[in-house]
């Protein structure tokens, strides 16, 4: 066990320990905040790793921008402070189909790499990643500004205000008075 | 460096994220364990980047970086489902949602001026 071992297990045990709670809290923010604690250990596995340009951008767009975009959503959509009840839907199948699912992947991996160890590489730079990213992958990475754009129009066209607006909306209209 | 380690934390993050997908019924939960099941793929990735030697060096982060950057733009346009879906009824819970178009019958029950004052109303609330 070297230092760097250590130091992946401990980071591991707290994203996973928050990624229990992020599903299982009954508070909907704490469950975004649990997120966010999740995010930094795994950018923090990141750094032992040596993949610090992933690391940061890791912390720039998880826990900067989609974690608050998250809770933003649980703002606009509804806003309890305390634990809500009817989040979750009551599931076995959900516990069984989950855990078959993680264990049987660590059991595969752990199988495959048994407790052998590996030399981390010397620690990398973004300049390394951009070389590879504009020279070997400069095809993906403009098809995926395409996506890019095509993902903001869509928001865009989902968040117009004459979506759904039919006739029939007296019901639903009626509950969101009753709901307010 | 014992590639192990972060390879189990990996598959149970992935295993927490499919438990979170089937058990929750709120839809931004849902979206939170789906970013849970992203990162588990994320850190595979650079794992893989660090313990195999590649033909190209550093195909892992890079493949780990387009995924950080399919994740926001899912995100975004998830969200934009999420609060559509709000807006409209008034709950973001994932049973509730129909995945009929409704009856034809139902069209024009209501009178038309009722609705669209309902409705217009229910804009102007969530809009601000």
């Amino acid at each position: 066990m070297t230092g760097a071992d250590v130091l992946l297990l401990a980071l591991g045990a707290v994203a996973v320990g928050s990624g229990v709670l992020v599903v299982a809290t009954k508070h909907l923010v704490r469950a975004g905040l649990y997120l966010v604690l999740c995010l930094g250990a795994l950018a923090g596995d990141y750094l032992v790793l040596t993949a610090e340009l992933v690391a940061w951008v890791q912390v720039l767009i998880y826990v900067g921008a989609v974690v608050v975009l998250l809770l933003f959503a649980v703002m606009l959509t509804r806003a309890p402070i305390g634990a809500s009840d009817d989040l979750d839907r009551p599931g076995w199948p959900a516990a069984l189909i989950g855990g078959g699912v993680g264990l049987g992947l660590a059991a595969l991996l752990v199988d495959a790499f048994r407790w052998s160890s590996v030399e981390l590489p010397a620690a990398g730079t973004a300049e390394g990643i951009g070389e590879q990213v504009f020279r070997s992958w400069v095809l993906p990475f403009e098809v995926l500004s395409v996506l890019l754009l095509a993902a903001l129009v869509g928001a865009i066209i989902l968040s117009r205000p004459d979506i759904g607006r039919r006739p029939d909306t007296a019901a639903s209209s009626s509950r969101t008075k009753v709901v307010r | 460096m014992r590639p192990v380690i972060p390879y189990v934390t990996a598959a149970l993050l992935f295993g927490l994220g499919v438990y979170g997908v089937l058990r929750r019924r709120n839809a931004v939960l849902v979206l939170m364990a789906v970013e849970l099941m992203l990162n588990a793929v994320n850190l595979i990735l650079v794992t893989a980047d660090t313990t195999v030697r590649a033909v190209l060096p550093h195909s892992g982060q890079v493949f780990a970086l387009f995924v950080i950057v399919l994740a926001a733009a899912e995100i975004g346009v998830g969200l934009a489902i999420v609060l559509q879906l709000y807006r409209l009824r008034a709950s973001v819970t994932v049973d509730d949602v129909p995945l009929t178009e409704p009856a034809d019958d139902r069209v024009g029950v209501g009178s038309g001026g009722d609705a669209g004052t309902g409705s217009a109303g229910g804009r102007t609330e969530v809009g601000r």
